[in-house]
């Protein structure tokens, strides 16, 4: 075979292996050196163009002609996001809390974007979807999914509270209650029915827990004959917050802050009404009776109490 | 003749090189101009090639409205007349090209490659365009000629005409695939004002270009080198399949016609040596070489060669459907006697089976539901416990729907909320929208108890889906 591809008179590398195998020394095939070339310009020009080389010691680099930049990309493509958003966050900018929760397509826009506020501003202290956070002595922050609310659970309500934040009080009282006062108390606390001692109004607790225990929503108070805690439910935790109160200045009293995101200058109008919808819609939320201004509505009785 | 008896016995790789030294590869540095002879062969590709009329026209058939196939990839969904199947129903597509695969293999098993040579897009389209180029051009030996003469007005005349005609073709061709997949009026539409979006023009040109340059000038050399299955098939092939194939122990010695041979002072072969064979070839081979590569099975040959054998008066048949095993004289097998093609036919059946499956099961409506994970659960203020579940409801049909939710299971006298009144799912995507669950404390026996959601179509009952999840409480 090997004498009719005779092939003596070419040039070859010179190696030669198992007797006859040598290596040819031709011009690769013209596509393949086109095809080199082509990538050997691409580089020259994506060198000379984008930022590449970079300068020993000075710590730059050339920036390229034409002015590529990471950053400018990035917010290129936010301009593109900003661009869908811009006319949910147009329509939002005029609307109430309520009317943006009466709009099935903004609370569903609200309440995707709304999540990454959440995260962002409120999750520290109430929990990722507003489960709540335990501290080490029960319940550091409300949980926003449940339907009790010390502020009121309405739209308006919610926005309220995050706009302009809360800060209750409730005295401490180991210096006016004996520790069997305290004892009696919480049982009764405990049981859900605080009523059920004397102690209740003739200690003055109906002041602000209401002559049935039930709370007030003006100042926050907290409804003491339902299934949901506050603090910590255990009768340990109830004798605490009795005789220590809430952010009463005593060193064992319990913290219950929640800033004023408005005053603290963290969210714009837009963003707290998103986030009012968003808390809202955690399962929690409380219905508008028909064609009432809500807040003025409830807080006239209970101040009247 | 003595070369090629001597290759056979020798039957070796030295073979093979013995073979290289003589073939004649077609390397697309002539160009094949195949004469057009009438016969039953060249009549049914004729008609086999009219398949692709359906190729040009189907997407202009309205349904309801609508495109009735349209394979609408911007939405996501894939319309055949009242159906509408959505990625999810996707799978069967899967078995769809393993169906189209196994036929090709079971037609390949059984008569060759018969899909090259009537029904493959890519010779079909070759064929119209040389029909075309025959009826500006002229002849073969017309269109030789004029290859070779210099350029004069009535051949600048001839090939303008003949590659405006192509082209116009191509154009139709990449339209006619675009249309496929967007409303084909649309198209049209913002075709003519230029509108089209950037992947349509680039579509569009490389469906231009494609045919343009694969059917009027690349050809057989496709075929030749671009083509997988020509190869795929070539191996589909065995001893039992049939194929058009010369039958060489009648037609050897071959040898023009002499008067001494028909005196019998010569002994000869019936192949006269014409060549007609091969110069109706669209692709330029010469079939009395055997069964190759080049050889689409397209059966010209043998209306040529049937022609020649009436004129001379011998009978016909000497290049004929045949297989190997016939030709070499050994028992022929029954067709169901090739297993083969008898497994080919097994997964047809089961492709087949569950295409069919999957269209009947498809379902109008598809739910899923996703329980909220954090928190799990929710106490209310009455000692109640409340679940919160993600509800995405697939509705298939082509209209808006109303549906109620219900649940199965549970726990005793829990209450749904967010459905008190039918909720609205959009056509043709998911709609998701969140229900909760509530239950009374007291009720909850364990931690973990399962439910089944429903939702069904207010205005046709018949359209509902299930899903199984759980409803997550406290320890009791």
């Amino acid at each position: 075979m090997s004498e009719k591809h005779d092939v003596s008179g070419a040039q070859t590398t010179g190696h030669v292996w198992d007797d006859d195998l040598a290596d040819f020394t031709n011009q690769p095939p013209k596509w393949w050196m086109l095809g080199l070339t082509a990538s050997v310009l691409f580089c020259v020009v994506y060198f000379l163009y984008y930022p590449s080389i970079p300068f020993a010691g000075t710590g730059g680099f050339s920036k390229g002609i034409g002015g590529w930049t990471a950053i400018k990309e990035m917010e290129a493509d936010k301009g593109e996001v900003d661009a869908v958003r811009g006319k949910f966050e147009a329509k939002l900018k005029d609307m109430t809390p309520a009317a943006i929760l009466a709009d099935k397509e903004l609370t569903e826009y609200v309440t995707r974007s709304g999540k990454v506020l959440f995260g962002d501003n409120c999750a520290a202290c109430h929990g990722q979807n507003g489960a709540g956070t335990k501290g080490k002595e029960g319940l550091f922050a409300p949980i926003l999914n449940d339907d009790d609310w010390l502020y009121g659970g309405k739209i308006g309500d919610i926005h309220a509270s995050i706009e302009g934040g809360h800060q209750s009080m409730m005295l401490a009282h180991k210096d006016t209650l004996s520790a069997a006062e305290i004892d009696t108390l919480a049982n009764a606390v405990a049981k859900g029915q605080p009523t059920s001692t004397p102690l209740f109004a003739a200690k003055g607790c109906t002041v602000c827990h209401g002559e049935d225990g039930k709370g007030m929503q003006a100042m926050g108070s907290a409804n003491l004959t339902d299934k949901i805690w506050r603090f910590d439910g255990s009768l340990e935790g109830i004798k605490r917050t009795i005789t220590y109160g809430v952010n009463s200045g005593d060193p064992q009293t319990r913290v219950a802050v929640m800033p004023s995101f408005k005053a603290a200058g963290k969210l714009s109008d837009a963003e707290i009404k998103k986030l009012a919808v968003y808390v809202y819609k955690f399962g929690g939320g409380q219905v508008d009776t028909p064609a009432a201004p809500a807040v003025s509505d409830k807080a006239a009785p209970a101040a009247a109490k | 003749m003595n070369k090629e008896t001597e290759q056979k016995k020798a039957g070796s790789v030295t073979g093979i090189y013995q073979e290289f030294e003589h073939w004649n590869v077609n390397m697309g540095d002539k160009t094949i101009h195949a004469k057009r002879m009438p016969g039953f062969f060249r009549t049914i590709k004729n008609y086999t090639q009219l398949f692709y009329l359906l190729f040009f026209f189907v997407p202009y058939l309205r349904w309801n409205g609508k495109q009735a196939i349209l394979f609408d990839i911007e939405h996501r969904q894939f319309h055949f007349f009242n159906l509408t199947i959505l990625p999810q129903d996707i799978w069967m597509l899967s078995l769809l090209l393993l169906l189209l695969a196994m036929a090709l293999f079971a037609v390949t098993s059984v008569a060759s490659r018969v899909w090259c040579g009537f029904f493959c897009f890519q010779t079909a389209w070759t064929d119209w365009f040389t029909w075309l180029e025959e009826k500006i051009e002229g002849a073969p030996h017309a269109r030789r000629k004029l290859d070779a003469a210099p350029w004069s007005l009535d051949k600048i005349r001839k090939k303008t005409i003949k590659h405006f005609i192509w082209m116009v073709i191509s154009l139709l061709t990449g339209i006619s695939f675009s249309v496929w997949f967007v409303d084909a009026f649309d198209y049209w539409n913002k075709l003519v004002h230029f509108q089209l979006p950037l992947v349509g023009w680039v579509v569009l040109i490389m469906f231009f270009l494609g045919t343009y340059i694969l059917a009027g000038f690349m050809r057989e050399q496709t075929c030749f080198w671009l083509c997988p299955y020509a190869r795929i098939q070539g191996v589909m092939t065995d001893s039992q399949t049939i194929l058009p194939a010369y039958d060489s122990r009648r037609g050897e010695p071959r040898g023009k016609l002499h008067r001494e041979a028909a005196e019998g002072s010569m002994v000869s072969g019936d192949c006269i040596d014409c060549y007609q064979c091969v110069q109706v070839c669209p692709t330029g081979v010469d079939i009395r070489d055997g069964q190759q590569l080049g050889c689409i099975t397209c059966g010209l040959c043998l209306d040529a060669c049937d022609s020649i054998m009436d004129k001379v008066g011998k009978p016909r048949g000497l290049i004929r459907y045949a297989s190997l095993d016939e030709l070499e004289g050994k028992p022929v097998k029954k067709m169901y006697q090739h297993p083969r093609t008898l497994v080919y036919i097994g997964i047809i059946l089961l492709a087949f089976g569950g295409i069919v499956y999957g269209l009947t099961h498809l379902g109008s409506m598809t739910l899923k539901v996703i329980p909220e994970r954090q928190p799990l659960f929710v106490r209310m203020s009455d000692g109640s416990i409340q679940n919160k579940y993600e509800f995405k409801v697939l509705n298939k049909t082509d209209k808006d729907l109303f549906v109620t939710v219900t649940a199965e299971g549970g726990v005793k006298d829990q209450m749904i909320i967010g459905a008190e009144k039918p909720l609205l799912t959009h056509h043709g995507r998911g709609t998701s929208f969140t229900i909760f669950v509530r239950a009374p404390g007291e009720n909850i026996k364990r931690e973990v108890t399962p439910i089944e959601f429903r939702v069904q179509s207010v205005e046709d009952p018949v359209i509902a889906a299930e899903y199984n999840t759980r409803f997550n409480g406290p320890k009791p």
